[in-house]
């Protein structure tokens, strides 16, 4: 159970990062969320079926993912559509082509294929049992992602992306066009998305077109569930809470599933759950950020009083 | 030398709602120039500093900056030559970014790559220069800028706009939403940093004695149209009193804006 959750929470954990990048980062709500991850889940079934190299599935998922975000983000740029209605666009169309990948069908199942899992068990499996050594895997492959986005935020260009949300004014004045940051934001955040779900095809042993209804608002709920149990601005410390976010988002679907009989909820109602959930972390964010931002005031204060008395010595 | 030729803007036009903001206007800056811009709302100073901007491009007219025709570049790459701080002291930093992130991404104008310039050295060098607006940053510069007062956002902006050394700066009453004391402590730098650098300005302001005591040449605006160049002796024999006179020989009517005067 509990390695399911993790497993679950850190694979979905991926997919929140990239929702976290258009949502938080950026200020650009993007819906297109909802096909790229079948997109990625397609492609990589796809390369699995004919053959190709595991690796190769996987980067051309993300590549997948990377080309519709630079759809939607064109679609706004240059047509100057508002960003949900560009996301929805994009996620539309990818439906269509989504089949169009499968090879005119919405489900291409991939049991009896090699995937990257049962290859990383046979290489480290005398030492790991089976649950575990899936956990494992999962763990270094968000592990790495979470350091290389750590990393990019941290370069001259990441900067500048983090101030796009904030205040596009300070971007364009550092002569820098704000079209082409949502461009490069939106593209990583929908490869990480589309890697999310060539993960998940993985792991599930299918592609399905329909398995992206619902994953924007699971992204978000991670996201804030994440934001409501730890309080920073650290990149560091923002990359790791989506994840950890993302990890109690799926153990509570989780509680939902399995005992939500108790309260007479079914398998139906988890949408209605994760709605709720997102409710609730924004009425509890509203209380919360009242209090947090005196506190900080308190503190910069002190800080300041600090200083002008260090200024007289 | 920034050269305006034959610039207006008219919005809304050949509609009810047309507004010519600007009527055309002929303007030269030269080179370590610093122009104070004073008039009443609606006279269009603003339009004026978006035009040179790139905010929106003029109706007729050029505008080149060092002999470059800058008329139909967008505002990001005009950017590069300008540097602009609005009233707003939000506009000019990243609320939700430390001092030293907001400092990295002003430091060097045009698309930034994927080098990683914040390293040990760098902190340093920004600390050094922080020490000079004397308001104890340098010992915050992990705080996120939204911490920081109204006066030391627009201090800190000041400073980061002038480390990218840009070949004009446009100031957009950049002191008016600021206390009276932060006021004065932002002009005083202002001043400090324009005379240190050698920069061209171009600041807009309500107040006709700050018109008046800064700056090397003064332009006063009506209705869309530069009314008043003044430079030099005549410039520093002016007085509020002798502005509004002024104005009243030229217009043939009272100046408007009470508030002009009110803020003495």
């Amino acid at each position: 159970m509990i390695e399911g959750i993790l497993v679950e929470g850190l694979l979905y954990g991926i997919m929140a990062l990239g929702v976290f990048i258009t949502f938080r980062i950026l200020s650009f709500p993007d819906l297109s969320v909802d096909g790229t991850f079948p997109l990625g889940a397609a492609i990589m079934g796809v390369a699995v079926v004919n053959g190709l190299p595991l690796i190769v599935g996987v980067l051309l998922a993300f590549a997948g993912g990377l080309a519709a975000g630079a759809v939607t983000a064109t679609i706004h740029n240059k047509l100057g559509v508002p960003n949900l209605l560009a996301g929805i666009l994009t996620m539309t169309m990818l439906w269509s082509i989504n089949i169009r990948v499968l090879g005119g069908r919405a489900n291409l199942p991939l049991m009896r294929q090699a995937t990257i899992l049962s290859r990383f068990n046979s290489l480290v499996g005398g030492v790991i049992p089976h649950p575990w050594s899936v956990l494992l895997f999962f763990l270094l492959v968000a592990l790495v992602i979470k350091v290389l986005l750590d990393l990019f935020f941290h370069t001259d260009l990441g900067l500048t992306l983090g101030a796009m949300g904030d205040n596009q004014q300070m971007v364009v004045s550092q002569g820098v066009n704000p079209e082409t940051m949502k461009l490069i934001g939106v593209g990583l955040s929908n490869g990480l998305v589309a890697l999310a779900g060539a993960f998940a095809a993985q792991f599930q042993g299918f592609a399905d077109v329909n398995m992206g209804q619902g994953i924007v608002v699971a992204g978000l709920a991670s996201v804030m569930i994440g934001e409501f149990l730890i309080r920073s601005s650290r990149i560091g410390i923002l990359t790791l809470r989506v994840i950890l976010g993302s990890i109690v988002f799926r153990g509570i679907m989780y509680l939902g599933r399995y005992y939500g009989y108790y309260i007479n909820l079914t398998p139906n109602d988890l949408r209605l759950l994760t709605g709720v959930l997102i409710v609730a972390s924004l009425i509890f964010s509203r209380y919360q950020s009242g209090r947090g931002e005196s506190a900080r005031l308190r503190k910069s204060i002190r800080a300041a009083a600090d200083s002008t008395t260090g200024g007289t010595r | 030398m920034i050269r305006l030729e034959q610039v207006s803007k008219t919005f809304h036009p050949g509609t009810v709602n047309e507004v010519p903001a600007l009527r055309p206007v002929d303007l030269v800056v030269e080179e370590g120039e610093f122009i104070t811009i004073i008039g009443s709302n609606g006279a269009g100073k603003s339009t004026l500093f978006n035009l040179v901007a790139g905010t929106y491009p003029p109706s007729t007219g050029s505008i080149r900056i060092n002999e470059i025709d800058v008329t139909r570049e967008p505002e990001y790459r005009r950017a590069r030559y300008i540097g602009r701080i609005f009233q707003d002291p939000l506009l000019g930093t990243a609320g939700s970014m430390t001092l030293e992130d907001n400092m990295m991404i002003c430091l060097r104008k045009g698309f930034k790559g994927l080098k990683i310039s914040l390293n040990r050295k760098q902190r340093q060098w920004f600390q050094e220069q922080l020490v000079d607006l004397e308001m104890g940053l340098e010992r915050r510069m992990k705080d996120n800028v939204r911490l920081l007062s109204g006066g030391q956002r627009q201090a800190l902006t000041l400073l980061m706009m002038v480390l990218s050394r840009p070949d004009l700066i446009l100031l957009d009453e950049h002191s008016a939403a600021l206390d009276p004391r932060n006021a004065a402590l932002v002009l005083e730098l202002t001043r400090r940093y324009i005379e240190e650098y050698r920069l061209t300005a171009m600041m807009i302001t309500h107040n006709m004695q700050h018109a008046i005591t800064f700056g090397t040449r003064l332009l006063m605006m009506d209705k869309g149209e530069v009314i008043l160049d003044v430079q030099g002796e005549e410039k520093a024999s002016l007085t509020v009193d002798g502005l509004v006179e002024r104005f009243h020989a030229i217009r043939h009517r009272d100046l408007e804006s009470d508030e002009a005067r009110l803020s003495l």
